[in-house]
């Protein structure tokens, strides 16, 4: 399974589990998620100005009866910290996938601190994280997340490793 | 504290701002802001259909945004303060954008921190929100001075995609306190909605 089979089959995933929206902050790694999810009349595809709003979007979605993923890179954890105690105090399901900076062939030294953090802070925060370095085991961890997620009501992570998605390359 | 022209300060009760909007609430699914928005919505009555935040601050429309998409045959309204709005900004951009039908953002603004020493907000500086909404793309936006201007508002928050700016007097209430067990308010929402799975 290489990036052309792996990503569709991470849709797939999150159709099967039955997320209907999905709220994002872009990233090369999630834009064929992001294109697969504005091409489908069923699920609502919004933008985000900042990562947290979908943590908020998901608890609306699950108040309402829906249920929700965020896209977003491993820069954006940090912005989400304070947001977390909302399904986590009120029992929420949360899934978020995570797609990873700073780990693996990284050219932006930007993009270390908060790669190198992302683990530990979302594990100081109370998120249970399953990290995905294989084509192979891309969407079986995301089918397994969302039953944790939605089943057990817990806020869960999925990284998918810089090594998975490719180093983004910057001079071509 | 006297009204404050000088600092964009109102004069409106917000307890009675806000039991004027929840009058006859129906089905309106409802969404407050932490600190004295929960507390005036609260006191307008409490309902299975209120789902106060004492927390996440900034997070209130984009709740709003979630349940609107996903109960399309409902009105959402958001109740929160001006410092709540401000944290979430953004969010106001991504509402626009998401060109929801359903939901309506109503902010209590006495540009001030109210929970906290009621230190002046930007509201009180510099920052029109009704403004900053129309520039993100909202198409119907309102501000309230007085009371026939807030029954005015009422069913159009209850009915079209409206942000509006209350402009309430900075001055401090008796604090009504509504259930803050998140998991409780969360739960029976979803049972008053008919969605709690088993």
């Amino acid at each position: 399974m290489d990036r052309t089979t792996w990503q569709p089959a991470v849709y797939a995933a999150l159709k099967a589990a039955r997320i209907t929206q999905i709220g994002y902050v872009p990233d090369a790694g999630h834009a064929h998620l992001i294109e697969a999810a504005h091409a489908d009349p069923e699920m609502a595809a919004i933008v985000l100005t900042t990562e947290e709003e979908g943590i908020a979007l998901a608890a609306g979605a699950w108040l309402g009866g829906q249920r929700a993923a965020l896209l977003m890179q491993s820069s954006g954890v940090g912005n989400c910290i304070n947001m977390l105690s909302l399904p986590i105090n009120c029992r929420l399901p949360f899934l978020t996938l995570v797609t990873m900076r700073g780990e693996w062939g990284e050219f932006n030294p930007w993009q270390v601190p908060m790669g190198s953090a992302t683990p530990g802070v979302l594990a100081a925060a109370g998120v249970h994280a399953r990290r995905a370095d294989r084509p192979d085991e891309a969407a079986e961890t995301v089918a397994a997340a969302a039953s944790l997620a939605f089943d057990s009501a817990v806020p869960v992570a999925v990284l998918f490793s810089q090594r998975l998605i490719g180093s983004k390359v910057f001079v071509k | 504290m006297s009204p404050d022209r000088m600092h964009n300060e109102g004069t409106l009760d917000r307890r009675a701002v806000v039991a004027a909007l929840m009058r006859d609430p129906g089905d309106l699914l409802v969404v407050s802001g932490l600190g004295s928005a929960t507390y005036d919505v609260g006191a307008a009555g409490d309902r299975p259909l209120n789902f106060y935040l004492w927390g996440a601050m900034g997070g209130a429309a984009l709740i709003g945004l979630g349940l609107a998409l996903a109960q399309k045959q409902r009105h959402v309204l958001v109740i929160t303060g001006d410092g709540e709005m401000l944290m979430g900004l953004g969010g106001l951009a991504t509402i626009a954008a998401a060109r929801v039908p359903n939901l309506s953002v109503a902010v209590l603004d006495n540009a001030r921190f109210g929970e906290t020493g009621a230190q002046r907000s930007h509201t009180g500086h510099a920052t029109d929100l009704v403004a900053v909404a129309a520039a993100c793309g909202w198409g119907a936006t309102a501000t309230a001075r007085d009371m026939d201007e807030v029954a005015a508002l009422r069913p159009r928050l209850r009915s079209e995609p409206l942000f509006a700016v209350l402009k309430i007097a900075p001055a401090e209430v008796p604090r009504h306190l509504p259930p803050r067990d998140g998991a409780h308010l969360a739960d029976r929402f979803r049972r008053a909605l008919g969605v709690a799975e088993d």
